[in-house]
């Protein structure tokens, strides 16, 4: 069988590689965070994939798990002095626990009922945040100042690079887990459930169990990057960390890049990033949202003309590099 | 004053029902999302104010060229952006309409800042009825009275006329209607077109007590798609009977569990209905 560019290893190391150099490469604060921004959302987006990309269950709340993540690490740290990697660790859990919790009666419904109904789970969490005295309500927290370095994960004054390390490592972590995901047992049993939940049931797949780990798995990542947010704001509030725009960013950049592919979420987190962050410098300074309206309508544009992502454009391209070569070799004969 | 606290759960209920029926009919025909219908509602506000503000028009006068305003919209946002999309995986079509809502909600923005605006002088402002200890504002009292018929027009519409039937038709089945010799293109465009002028109603009589700034159609059109996954999709009367129970939740639930809870309550109400209903209450 013909190895398609989506497992293929080497190219996916390739890629993380010019990932990791470009903001050592580049020693521009700015620069740095559009990085981090790219990075994190690109991990967000591998994180969704699981869920809606691979298993067929589109999620319009997985804020509440980035949101999970971000309260449980802060307030262990503010509250108790817990380093933030294990609050991690916890919160990735609590969103796991979370999302058992929620998906078993969510898992009943299909298609756009269940979409819905995540949604509501994700604006549940954010009013039950906002009204949470324990964590400040809509105040919000303010990160306590500890040592400098990894151990606390916080550098005085912003070294960018070191977080960049942090974000980079996590989304190492999600791409990984989205491979295995992919090309394991698992992940043909998520694509059949995808195609058809009766047939996948019929041959023996249990349906509910395996959207279940997806969910867990999608959610564990989700919130995990939902810590590391924290740690790089340094102060957090229910509108920041639970909203519904965050969770529809998140659906906007994988399925631009491309739906169910590895490399979708980078893809599409390495053209939506950098472009609504330049075009905030560019146009966003006079506040009069002109910087979203050329977002917005780039995003009708690219739906329209490649409406199965910008992944599709570059499979293509690589397609036809491939037959060249073959036709070079001379293994294949040129019909065209 | 608890028959206050229903009475204005089931006004602001034939609200939501009214801005639910709209995006029911597009859910329902299309199986689209419509993210832009909080951005209709939003600027059939604006128009409303403006046709006030600068030619003194009261909004209930002004209705009907919010309608065809409204119409129009809608129809052009089925014939430049969801037509071309229609055959996307289904999230893409849904992005497609997100996009437009951040043009629309930022266009606003930029052309009208994001200051809210309000009608303080129409026929019906600060009129109000009170019998006993129960007082209703009449401009929630029309709005409520004009959603009820709105939405029973547009019922019997679809139920009752040759149109209404062959849109039916192609909610049902696509390519069966195409091959009965319905036009299904137009179909759609008309159901966009009438979906676009029910926002338009919705916002032309919201405008005369709430206020009008860019962001004003969010909340409803989120409201809006949990009422319709609740009523079942493509379900008028689903429409209307999910916003009365979204809209007596939320101002019962408000009122015993205080006001920031209610929005929670709408979506918790809506869990706990699809668990028993999982196509929603009148779908199948």
């Amino acid at each position: 069988m013909e190895k398609s560019i989506t497992n293929n290893k080497k190219m996916i190391g390739v890629v993380l590689l010019i990932i990791l150099a470009l903001p050592i490469i580049v020693q521009d604060n700015n620069f740095r965070h559009i990085m981090i921004l790219f990075v994190l959302y690109a991990a967000l987006g591998e994180a969704w994939n699981i869920i809606t990309g691979y298993a067929g269950q589109t999620s319009f709340g997985h804020a509440a798990f980035f949101g999970i993540g971000a309260y449980t690490s802060t307030v262990l740290l503010w509250k108790f002095d817990i380093i933030p990697w294990i609050g991690m660790l916890i919160g990735g859990i609590i969103a796991v626990v979370v999302a058992i919790i929620v998906s078993y009666p969510a898992f009943k419904l299909t298609g756009h009922y269940f979409a819905i109904a995540t949604l509501a789970i994700g604006e549940i969490m954010l009013q039950l945040f906002v009204s949470w005295e324990y964590v400040e309500g809509a105040t919000g927290i303010m990160l306590p100042i500890k040592e400098n370095g990894y151990k606390y994960m916080q550098f005085h004054p912003m070294n960018k690079l070191s977080y960049y390390y942090i974000v980079f490592g996590l989304f190492v972590i999600t791409v990984i887990t989205a491979y295995i995901v992919g090309n394991s047992k698992m992940g043909f049993y998520l694509k059949a459930i995808k195609e058809n939940p009766d047939a996948a049931q019929s041959i023996g797949i249990n349906v509910t169990r395996y959207k279940l780990y997806a969910m867990m798995v999608s959610a564990f990542l989700t919130a995990i990057v939902g810590s590391f947010y924290a740690q790089y704001v340094t102060y957090i509030d229910p509108f920041m960390v639970f909203p519904l725009a965050l969770s529809m960013q998140i659906v906007l950049i994988t399925v631009i890049g491309g739906l169910g592919n590895i490399y979708g979420p980078i893809l599409g987190a390495a053209i939506l990033i950098p472009l609504s962050q330049y075009t905030r410098i560019i146009f966003g300074g006079t506040g009069k949202g002109l910087d979203l309206i050329i977002f917005g309508a780039l995003v009708v544009i690219v739906t329209i003309f490649q409406p199965n992502g910008l992944v599709g454009l570059f499979e293509n391209l690589f397609k036809k590099i491939k037959k060249k070569e073959a036709i070079n070799d001379g293994k294949l004969h040129d019909v065209s | 004053m608890i028959i206050q606290i229903i009475i204005s759960g089931i006004i602001m209920g034939l609200i939501y029902g009214l801005v639910a029926t709209g995006l029911t009919l597009t859910w329902g025909v299309l199986d689209i999302i419509n993210f832009t219908h909080g951005e209709y509602l939003m600027i059939s506000m604006y128009v409303s104010f403006w046709l006030y503000s600068l030619m003194n028009i009261d909004p209930l006068l002004s209705l009907p060229i919010v309608i065809i305003v409204m119409f129009i919209i809608g129809y052009l946002t089925y014939s430049i952006v969801v037509k071309n999309v229609i055959n996307a995986p289904a999230l893409s079509a849904l992005l497609a309409t997100f996009g437009l809502s951040l043009v629309f909600r930022n266009m606003a923005q930029f052309l009208w800042t994001p200051n809210a605006r309000f009608i303080t002088n129409s026929v019906l402002s600060g009129k109000k009825i009170s019998i006993g200890s129960i007082i209703i504002g009449y401009p929630q009292l029309a709005a409520a009275i004009g959603s009820l018929v709105v939405i029973y027009a547009i019922y019997y519409f679809i139920e009752k006329t040759k149109v209404g039937k062959s849109i039916q038709a192609t909610a049902l089945d696509k390519n069966t209607a195409k091959l009965m010799g319905i036009n299904t293109e137009r179909v759609f465009g008309l159901t966009f077109a009438i979906s676009g002028a029910a926002a338009g109603i919705a916002g032309g009589l919201l405008s005369t007590f709430y206020p009008v700034y860019p962001e004003s159609g969010i909340l409803y059109a989120l409201i809006g798609f949990v009422i319709v996954a609740l009523g079942g999709f493509g379900n008028i009367k689903g429409a209307l009977y999910g916003g009365l129970i979204i809209g007596l939740s939320e101002a019962i639930g408000g009122y015993y569990l205080g006001t920031q809870f209610k929005y929670a309550i709408i979506f918790l109400i809506y869990l706990i209905v699809i668990q028993i209903k999982p196509k929603g209450l009148f779908g199948w």
